[in-house]
Order: structure tokens, then C-alpha cells, then sequence
């Protein structure tokens, strides 16, 4: 199973600007002074090795977007934030427009940073593509119609080309869906969100944004332990530190880096992949609560070794 | 989990002991909502302490809200490296009062 990160970005997109650009550049030049870089070899192998991400890359803009290639003969998304613009037109320059494909979107629910970038996925357009979104939210249809119509969006939902087809999932229970095994679960959200986990040949992938977990003590009953079970990986909502998210932005619906590692070393993940980041975060800020998470989930005293991602744009994973 | 007390005049000094984790924080948590009354000012003694989850800061979140809500104060003192590097990962120096000594925050609580 692969998975694909088309969009990183928690609540907005959140573009790099010229003078962040500039800095990077510099914090590059700086870096390189001492360093032998007469080919092209030894300048690629210094970005790689020699600069931080934060300056040789960036977490990223788009809003959430995931892929998972699992061996189907469709595409399986998670959400289409901003970042399925790009997903579609990577598969449109892969393949030229005139291949039909089947598209199942998993959506976690319908704030607009997680399907604002539908109208602009070009394959929508293309009749003969069909896009099945399954999701556990009744209005589905009504949120997609409303965001692109007049007066908000020039080419109106209802007369798009694909056939564009919403199935209604109920939490709890176990789908089928193009070889995959697909269970939803409800999160605590302002007018809620539903995970997904996703199981192919004994590995499994749990998509798990816009999620806040309130609790006293977490203790093995707690749901999102069992849900979250040895899953091979975790996509995790850790846009806040924990003291944000039990104090001024206490139930805004999201997580902390903290609770991601303890929650997930109870359910025994192998690899948590922290999502959703903070649009005030820049890239050396998301380093940073990398570097600390990681440090977190070394200190705390847990048996269960943890392995430890910040998302970003253009992100593959193998489990 | 041990807590022991101590009173330095007005205020209220708590020293919890070992690990402030799922199993220990309940215990913590009702002794230090328990110690701030109306007007209170209360010391955690962090010396003895190895260790605080996510449930331990969210006892001092809750103890801190409360505090302000009462007029009183709360801080804490002599954190360890592990417990001073959790401070610093969930951002709860912004939260509550830190101090390096216990004679630091008790000059100031006074």
C-alpha cells in the first residue's frame, strides 16, 4: 500500500511567499560556502544530506489530500482539499484526458479546507470519469452543489461531465470498496468528522484529521485505541500543542502532537504521520514540533517504539 | 502516588512524587483543585517528579483556570530535565508560572 500526500495544510491553504522563498535560498548559500559543489552530483547530494527540509523543501500549501494506491484498478482519495487540483492534473499529464477512470473519495466531512478543491479537479469535467464520494455526513450532496454555483463558482456542480455519485457510510461498520477494507469512525468535531481505516492484506491505514480527543485519562477503553489498533500507519490531526488545544482553542475540533504520540503508542502504531499543520506554522516551525514530537515520544517511557513524520506535499510512504 | 505538603505562611506547598501519568493524575488532579480555594496560592514542588503525561498538564490546565477564576495563584517550581523538556513540547510554560527553585516561586508568591 502507498500513500500519497497532495495536501498537508490545516484549515487554508497556505502558499510560500517571496521573501520565504528568499530566505530559504539564503539559509542555503549560507550553508553551502564550506562545501565542494562543482557538479551537479555533489549539489543534489548536499541538498539532500547537508540542508534541513525546512530549507531544502517545505511541508507545503494545500489543503487535506490524500491518495492511497493499493493495487486497484481505482483511485482512492482522502478528502479534496486544495491538494486533489494537483492530483488531477498529475494523472491528466500521466495519462492524457481521454482515459476513463473510477474515482472513490473518503471524505471526512465538509469544512471547506476539505472540499474546496473539487472544482478544480480537472477529471470532474471529463465525461466518462465517474467520482463516487462516501462519506458519513447526509448533506453532502447540498455542501458540494452550494460551494459550486452561482454566485461562487462559475461552472455550476450540476453540469459538470463526470458522473458524480455520494454514498452514504455508516459508522461502525465494514465496507468493501475496490479490494479495500474500509471502516469509518465518528470524531469529535464541530458538527462532527469520521476517520477511516483502511485494511489490504493484513496492513492497515488509518486517516484520522479534524479530530479533538477530550478525555480525563487515556485508558485502553477509549475508542480511538482500538480503532487505531497496530495500524501500520497513522495520519493524525496535530495542528495544536497541547496547551493551545485545552485552552483557548479547547473544542476547534483538533488535536495535539503530544496526544497523537501517547494515543498512538497505547494502540501500538508503528508510524504516526502528524497532518493538518497549522496555517501560522512556517516550515521551520513544523521542524521544530517534529524534532520535539520525536523527543516526546522517547522520554514518555512507553515500550512501544513509535516512528515519528511531519506530512508534506509530495510525501510517499510504503507499508 | 505521593503527595506530600508543607505550608510556607499563606501559601500552600504540594510535592508530588515519581510519575504524573493516566494512572496517577486523578489523584493529583483532586488534591490540587482540592488546595485551590478562593484566593489561594499554591506551589507544586516539581523536584521529586521523573515524569507528566498529557493527563498531568491537563490537572495543572485545570488548576491554573481555576486559580484565575478564584483569584489565587498557581505556580510551579524546580522542574527536572525530562519534566522541564515536556514544559517546553506542549508549550505549558505559557500556561503557568515556572520557576528554577521552590525559594524562587515562594519570593514571588508572597
Amino acid at each position: 500500500m502507498l500513500i500519497r500526500f497532495w495536501g498537508s495544510r490545516g484549515s487554508i491553504p497556505t502558499p510560500l511567499g517571496y521573501r520565504a522563498v528568499r530566505t530559504k535560498i539564503r539559509e542555503a548559500l549560507l550553508a553551502a560556502r564550506h562545501h565542494q559543489l562543482d557538479s551537479p552530483e555533489s549539489i543534489d547530494n548536499f541538498i539532500a544530506k547537508e540542508l534541513p527540509f525546512s530549507t531544502s523543501g517545505t511541508y507545503g500549501g494545500n489543503s487535506s489530500c490524500v491518495e492511497i494506491e493499493a493495487g486497484g484498478d481505482e483511485y482512492v482519495l482522502c478528502d479534496v482539499g486544495s491538494g486533489v487540483r494537483e492530483f488531477g492534473n498529475a494523472l491528466l499529464a500521466k495519462h492524457g484526458p481521454a482515459r476513463k477512470s473510477r474515482f472513490n473519495v473518503f471524505l471526512s466531512h465538509t469544512h471547506w479546507d476539505h472540499i474546496m478543491g473539487f472544482p478544480f479537479f480537472t477529471p470532474s469535467y471529463i465525461p466518462g470519469n465517474v467520482i463516487r464520494i462516501h462519506g458519513c455526513h447526509n448533506a453532502m450532496r447540498d455542501v458540494f452543489i452550494r460551494q459550486q454555483s452561482n454566485p461562487c463558482f462559475p461552472i455550476d456542480f450540476r453540469s459538470l461531465g463526470a458522473t458524480i455519485e455520494f454514498v452514504e457510510l455508516e459508522p461502525g461498520r465494514t465496507y468493501e470498496i475496490d479490494g479495500l477494507s474500509v471502516k469509518p469512525i465518528r470524531q469529535n468535531h464541530p458538527s462532527d468528522s469520521y476517520g477511516f481505516r483502511f485494511s489490504k492484506n493484513g496492513k492497515s491505514m488509518v486517516y484520522s484529521t479534524d479530530s479533538e480527543h477530550k478525555f480525563d485519562v487515556l485508558t485502553e477503553n477509549y475508542p480511538f485505541v482500538e480503532f487505531f489498533r497496530d495500524a501500520d500507519l497513522l495520519i493524525f490531526d496535530a495542528q495544536y500543542s497541547l496547551a493551545d488545544q485545552i485552552s483557548i482553542k479547547e473544542d476547534w475540533g483538533h488535536s495535539s502532537n503530544m496526544i497523537a504520540v501517547e494515543l498512538a503508542q497505547l494502540a501500538r502504531v508503528k508510524h504516526l504521520v502528524m497532518y493538518h499543520h497549522e496555517p501560522v506554522f512556517d516550515d521551520k516551525m513544523i521542524e521544530k514540533v517534529l524534532g520535539e514530537t520525536r523527543r516526546y515520544a522517547e522520554i514518555n517511557g512507553s515500550p512501544n517504539k513509535l516512528t515519528v513524520t511531519s506530512a508534506y506535499d509530495g510525501l510517499e510512504i510504503v507499508i | 502516588m505521593e503527595i506530600g505538603e508543607r505550608r510556607d505562611g499563606d501559601i500552600l506547598v504540594l510535592s508530588p512524587a515519581g510519575r504524573i501519568d493516566n494512572d496517577t493524575s486523578p489523584p493529583f488532579q483532586t488534591r490540587l483543585l482540592g488546595a485551590l480555594t478562593p484566593g489561594a496560592a499554591v506551589l507544586v514542588d516539581f523536584s521529586a517528579v521523573e515524569y507528566i503525561s498529557s493527563a498531568g498538564l491537563r490537572a495543572l490546565m485545570m488548576g491554573s483556570k481555576q486559580s484565575k477564576a478564584a483569584n489565587g495563584r498557581l505556580a510551579v517550581a524546580a522542574l527536572g530535565p525530562v519534566v522541564k523538556e515536556i514544559f517546553e513540547i506542549s508549550r505549558f510554560s505559557l500556561v503557568v508560572e515556572v520557576f528554577d527553585t521552590p525559594a524562587g516561586a515562594l519570593a514571588a508568591l508572597r
